[in-house]
């Protein structure tokens, strides 16, 4: 199996379950750097896969908890190489898959076919770059495809739907549907024009769909469920770290109730 | 994505002259796309199509063409600087901007994009702005065309530049203070790309420089060239000649972009952008972008850019706040690699003393920004006895005062 592949079968592998699966990120070294690997291995054992921030000095897409989870982890002088290194140091490696989620600009400073080594060798199963729509993709698509990384594409509520189709039939891993217009970490409803739009994305998509963007109740999650095969928790996960509380207690009510 | 899919430097140029550039996917060469959250591209199509649709048309050349003639105050004057050219001994033209409107070129480019959003049916505008130039250029532009504005503005900038944040409210404008990153430009372009996601169809982004993704680095270039166009039809009346060579500031690069463009085609004008040197030439301690910079993505276009080894973007330094910027405008990027154009820099103290120089000698106060190509044409002028040169002066040194206060004036009190 691919490392594409694993990603899509540890979705799959938790909606037997009957629930969506979570996918939980945090950033890399917040708040402290010398935590980090103790804290993905507790995000890591309640979560389906993992998301890992690559810290960036200008993270647009991002609300003000990932702008300030990003800026600190940046002091302490986090960078890609070292999250690289830690991520090989890792053992035994966690089950749940790990992504990295980085602008593109860290990625291409460090250079696609290198990056694409270093990942493989580090476990890392793909890449979420939210600054590099599809059709700007082969700046990274053709060195991650060769090793059979996943790039995991994004739509929007606002996606037309030729887009939609292209996007879905490109993405790897899962497609990442973001629930709402604006930046990450905002507390949203889950109106039913969302759940019609995670439904259509989902009748397209060969892979699994998780939805992401300001998920951080139990029930946002019971009202998705059933419209999509995961969940991105970030900002709230960001929040429960910086408050020094377990981040897999904390999964696990999200996940329990 | 690297340099080497230029195959040849002259041919790239030869499909700039011919309008072919930026291509299809808004590339300047490898340099420009659209590297964006997919929530702006639906929002980028439409204002793309907009272009497309509207900004050649004659209607809206016409509509354009009325607000820049009987509001902005265009054309502006081409001044033989007289004195300044004894002293150099080179012959020295100012394309005055300073005359414009607002008191800098920003407002071309703030009316025109304030004209398309209204066709675009936008329902409010956001802008960003560093030294205010462009912030206030846009509140009266939104003014003039009764459209609600919010201007996002670094905390740090707002300090700095306490009145132009007065002239922006004053205006109608709401300023939003933005201390998240950098608390400077930079985070400004952040925060207002990131009111434009919340909100991509009813806002129009109006982007003040020829940076950001396709089609902004086109658009802004398209709107500023009114500024070659008029310098070059000056001086061939004026003198019946060709200069021999074209100066602008360069930060984003929106003036110098405006400047240079009527003079590409004309191989024999020889055309320097000046960018900030700062007080050095360390990472960190100046904006010379294309002297200094790595190709890279920020504020989603490829070009160049300060940044460290790990791709993360640097902060800079200038005494000029409006040339305070870590990347540069792509189609700026490209004319260094083909070689069209020359970039060098100029310091904080060669800019500070090209402001005095052109108020004993001219009777005209400079933007510090506009003091940097300035500099650039002393420096030109010493080894070019006799030649003929325009500068771009693209604004007005009145809002430096508190800045000259602190810096030339300071040992005279």
């Amino acid at each position: 199996m691919s490392a594409h592949e694993h990603i899509s079968a540890a979705i799959r592998a938790a909606n037997t379950r009957g629930e969506p699966a979570l996918v939980a990120y945090l950033t890399a070294g917040f708040p402290r750097r010398e935590h980090f690997r103790e804290h993905l291995r507790r995000v890591a054992s309640s979560a389906d896969v993992v998301e890992i921030g690559v810290p960036f000095s200008d993270p647009m897409a991002d609300g003000v908890t990932i702008q300030r989870s990003s800026r600190e982890a940046l002091a302490q002088g986090v960078s890609l190489g070292w999250i690289l290194s830690e991520l090989e140091m890792l053992a035994p490696r966690p089950e749940a898959p790990l992504l990295l989620m980085s602008y593109l600009n860290p990625l291409l400073a460090f250079g696609a076919e290198r990056l694409a080594d270093s990942a493989e060798r580090a476990g890392v199963a793909g890449f979420i770059v939210p600054d590099l729509p599809f059709d700007e993709g082969e700046a990274l698509q053709p060195a991650l495809s060769s090793r059979g990384l996943a790039l995991v594409q994004m739509v929007t509520p606002v996606t037309q739907p030729q887009r939609l189709e292209q996007i879905c039939a490109a993405s790897q891993g899962f497609v990442y549907a973001v629930t709402m217009t604006g930046t990450t970490g905002k507390n949203v409803a889950v109106p039913r024009e969302v759940t019609g739009y995670l439904d259509s994305v989902r009748a397209l998509s060969p892979v699994p769909i998780c939805a992401g963007f300001g998920i951080r109740s139990r029930e946002q999650l019971v009202r998705l469920r059933g419209h999509v095969d995961g969940v991105v928790v970030g900002s709230a996960l960001v929040e429960v770290l910086e408050r020094g509380e377990d981040p897999a207690k904390w999964l696990q009510a999200l996940r329990e109730g | 994505m690297t340099l080497s899919s230029i195959t040849e430097p002259t041919d790239a140029l030869a499909d700039l002259l011919a309008g072919r550039l930026p291509d299809a996917r808004g590339r300047f060469g490898p340099f420009g796309g659209r590297y964006v959250p997919e929530t702006l591209i639906p929002a980028l199509e439409r204002l793309e199509e907009g272009v497309r649709e509207h900004l050649r048309s004659p209607s809206f050349q016409q509509e354009l063409a009325a607000q820049l003639t009987s509001w902005v105050g265009r054309p502006t004057a081409l001044t033989f600087a007289g004195r300044l050219s004894e002293r150099w001994g080179a012959r020295v033209w100012l394309k005055r901007e300073d005359l414009a409107h607002t008191g800098a070129h920003k407002i071309n480019n703030a009316i025109g994009q304030a004209l398309l959003a209204r066709r675009l049916g936008a329902q409010r505008i956001v802008a960003e702005t560093g030294a205010g130039q462009h912030g206030v250029a846009s509140a009266a532009a939104c003014a003039r065309l009764g459209l609600p504005c919010t201007v996002y503005m670094g905390s740090i900038d707002m300090r700095r530049q306490a009145p132009n944040v007065d002239r922006m409210r004053l205006l109608g404008a709401t300023v939003v203070a933005v201390s998240a990153g950098d608390a400077t430009l930079r985070a400004a372009i952040d925060e207002a790309l990131r009111d434009w996601v919340s909100d991509p169809f009813g806002t129009y982004y109006l982007l003040g420089s020829a940076v950001g993704p396709h089609p902004y680095p086109y658009l802004v270039r398209e709107l500023q060239a009114v500024i070659g166009r008029e310098a070059r039809a000056q001086f061939l009346e004026q003198t019946g000649a060709l200069p021999e060579a074209v100066i602008a500031c360069v930060g984003g690069g929106s003036n110098s972009i405006g400047m240079f463009h009527a003079f590409l085609p004309e191989r024999e004008v020889e055309i320097i952008g000046v960018e900030a040197g700062g007080r050095g030439e360390a990472l960190g301690d100046n904006a010379a972008t294309v002297s200094y910079g790595r190709p890279g993505v920020l504020h989603g276009t490829y070009s160049l850019l300060l940044q460290d080894a790990d791709g993360q973007v640097q902060e800079t330094h200038s005494v000029s706040a409006g040339l305070d910027y870590s990347g540069v405008g792509p189609e700026h990027a490209f004319l260094a690699h083909v070689g069209r154009v020359r970039y060098e820099s100029a310091g904080d103290a060669q800019a500070l003393e090209a402001v005095r120089a052109l108020c004993e000698a001219e009777g005209i106060l400079p933007a510090l920004e506009s003091a940097h190509a300035i500099a650039g044409a002393k420096r030109w002028a010493a080894s070019h006895p006799g030649g003929s040169v325009i500068v771009c002066l693209s604004g007005r040194g009145d809002k430096d005062m508190p800045t000259l206060q602190q810096t030339l004036l300071k040992d005279e009190k």
